[in-house]
């Protein structure tokens, strides 16, 4: 296999809770070592790391771990790191990892996602907000208008959709749905999922900004999800079924939330297929970024598995999309059902499923091929995974 | 009572906009050579990379481009509910503002409506904020 091809050769994931104790550093190196022994890797092998977004000062809640504090515990010697907000979405630091390794630079890599954000809300002695009096930036443009959270951006695409293809908030329950349903079989959100979603229990639930109720968000989490992305040339080096990196993209035509009619999800899906011969039918399962319940639907129609407007009644009923059907999604949980990791859970699933290891949850027949996203708005990422 | 908006950190770029509404004016930053419109404004012209760029007092009409009806208070006393939008201004192809829809109930409020500026200062800054036009 030629150097000139990218692997993911280990999937981690330290606990998954709220309001965590134990360190975010540790988090991470519980993940890392999860992943090391799937991949029958020791630290010793290991000459990169590739995070997103970085350490954020600011709230370490949202990323309390940098590449350079992994390189510095485990005493790996690099070759490359980078962790970096301003790339494509979260997926991106495994696009990165995966350039890297392809052009030689790097033969094994960790790449991480670590977030805090519960716990350090509930330790704001710890774990303080920087408070700013004013706002700049992109942010200036909203949040004067107390539109504060994506929610209240995405909220207007879902709206949109709404307005002009029927979409019905009863079809887009079944995001939520079917997360919590698929999360009931994964031993990893029991904190976060604790009995499954009804559509009355949706449909009566607290409005967070129309048409999102509480149940179209997901919720703040502790964790961390690592993926370690080999060269081709080091497969020997590995003990487990390694998934090829067999396609990536991550477009964008305008930085922008509000000056856009739809998220990039729609540039970044079409382009993931210009890079393959794979076609949306030869994929086996999708893993698609849902911080907010509409993410998906973009997902879902920009990679051309329905046309643009059809997603709403694609997924009505949740019976296509469930674990049995013909296109399953987020078949852990999602992040509303299996908590905010922040695009990385969307890889480690992906990667699971198509290795057969998903237990309870995993799909029927031989999957071999897999979708995984991340992002919102004009952050969008898409890795396509093959199994050969 | 609602809490103070959250204040924009002023500039020379972003300087017109926040603060033409002291003079009654809806600034969009317009380019001198081509004519179209950068929003959000930059010293350059996204269109024709002209720096001959200046604020422009734009009519202070428009359209809803797409809505939501807030229902989380994001802060301490926020008051809820209340419409998050964006408008788009009428002759000002391409340029889209995110806004709140006021002096109506939330209910009243749906796409396309037409909608005209009023500006609420605070602290200096003259909000933008829209409301339907009967």
């Amino acid at each position: 296999m030629a150097r000139k091809e990218a692997y993911i050769t280990g999937v981690g994931q330290s606990e998954v809770g709220v309001r965590l104790q134990r360190h975010p550093l540790l988090l991470t190196i519980d993940a890392i070592r999860e992943a090391l022994d799937e991949a029958g890797l020791t630290v010793e092998q290991i000459d990169g790391v590739f995070t997103y977004p970085g350490k954020v000062p600011s709230f370490l809640g949202f990323s309390p771990v940098g590449s350079d504090e992994i390189i510095e515990a485990l005493g790996i010697k690099s070759k490359w790191h980078n962790g970096a907000m301003e790339q494509g979405a979260q997926l991106s630091a495994i696009g990165t990892a995966a350039q890297a390794v392809k052009e030689g630079l790097c033969r094994h890599v960790i790449c991480f996602r670590t977030v805090y954000e519960a716990a350090a809300l509930s330790r704001p002695d710890e774990y303080p907000m920087v408070r700013r009096d004013e706002v700049d930036g992109a942010s200036q443009w909203t949040s004067p208008f107390w539109a504060l959270s994506a929610a209240c951006w995405t909220a207007q695409y879902a709206m949109r959709h709404m307005h002009r293809y029927g979409m019905t908030r009863e079809q887009l329950g079944q995001i939520a749905l079917n997360a919590s349903r698929n999360a009931m079989k994964n031993p990893r959100a029991r904190a976060i999922t604790k009995e499954a979603l009804t559509l009355d229990k949706y449909m009566s639930a607290r409005m967070i900004t129309s048409p999102l109720c509480l149940y179209d968000c997901d919720r703040f989490t502790d964790a961390a999800t690592v993926v370690i992305v080999s060269a081709g040339d080091a497969l020997d080096e590995v003990k487990c079924t390694p998934v090829r990196i067999a396609a990536m993209s991550a477009s964008v035509d305008r930085y922008s939330w509000d000056q856009v009619e739809w998220p990039a999800s729609y540039e970044t899906g079409a382009d993931l297929w210009k890079r393959t011969d794979y076609t949306p039918r030869d994929v086996d399962t999708i893993q698609f970024y849902d911080g907010f319940a509409f993410l998906p639907i973009t997902w879902l129609e920009g990679l051309g598995f329905v046309g643009k407007g059809e997603g709403g009644a694609f997924i009505e009923g949740g019976t296509r999309i469930a674990i049995d059907g013909e296109l399953p999604l987020n078949t852990f949980g999602g992040q509303l059902g299996a908590g905010r990791l922040h695009g990385f859970g969307f890889a480690h699933e992906a990667v699971t499923q198509l290795r057969g290891t998903a237990g309870e949850r995993q799909i029927p027949g031989d999957p071999k091929v897999a979708v995984a996203t991340s992002g919102g708005g004009p952050l969008a990422a898409a890795l396509l995974l093959a199994r050969d | 009572m609602n809490p103070p908006r959250p204040k924009p950190r002023l500039d020379a770029v972003n300087r017109p906009f926040w603060t033409g509404g002291a003079e009654g004016k809806l600034n969009i930053t317009r380019c001198g050579d081509c004519g179209e419109y950068t929003h959000p404004p930059l010293p350059i012209c996204r269109h024709c990379h002209s720096e001959n760029v200046a604020p422009h007092a734009v009519a202070g009409t428009g359209e809803i481009d797409s809505y939501t009806i807030n229902y989380q208070p994001w802060a301490k006393d926020l008051e809820v509910p209340f419409v998050i939008a964006r408008v788009r201004l009428d002759g000002v192809p391409g340029v889209i503002l995110t806004t709140n829809i006021v002096n109506c109930p939330v209910e009243a409020v749906t796409f396309d409506d037409k909608v005209r500026v009023v500006f609420e200062e605070q602290n200096g800054i003259h909000y933008p904020l829209f409301e339907k036009v009967n």
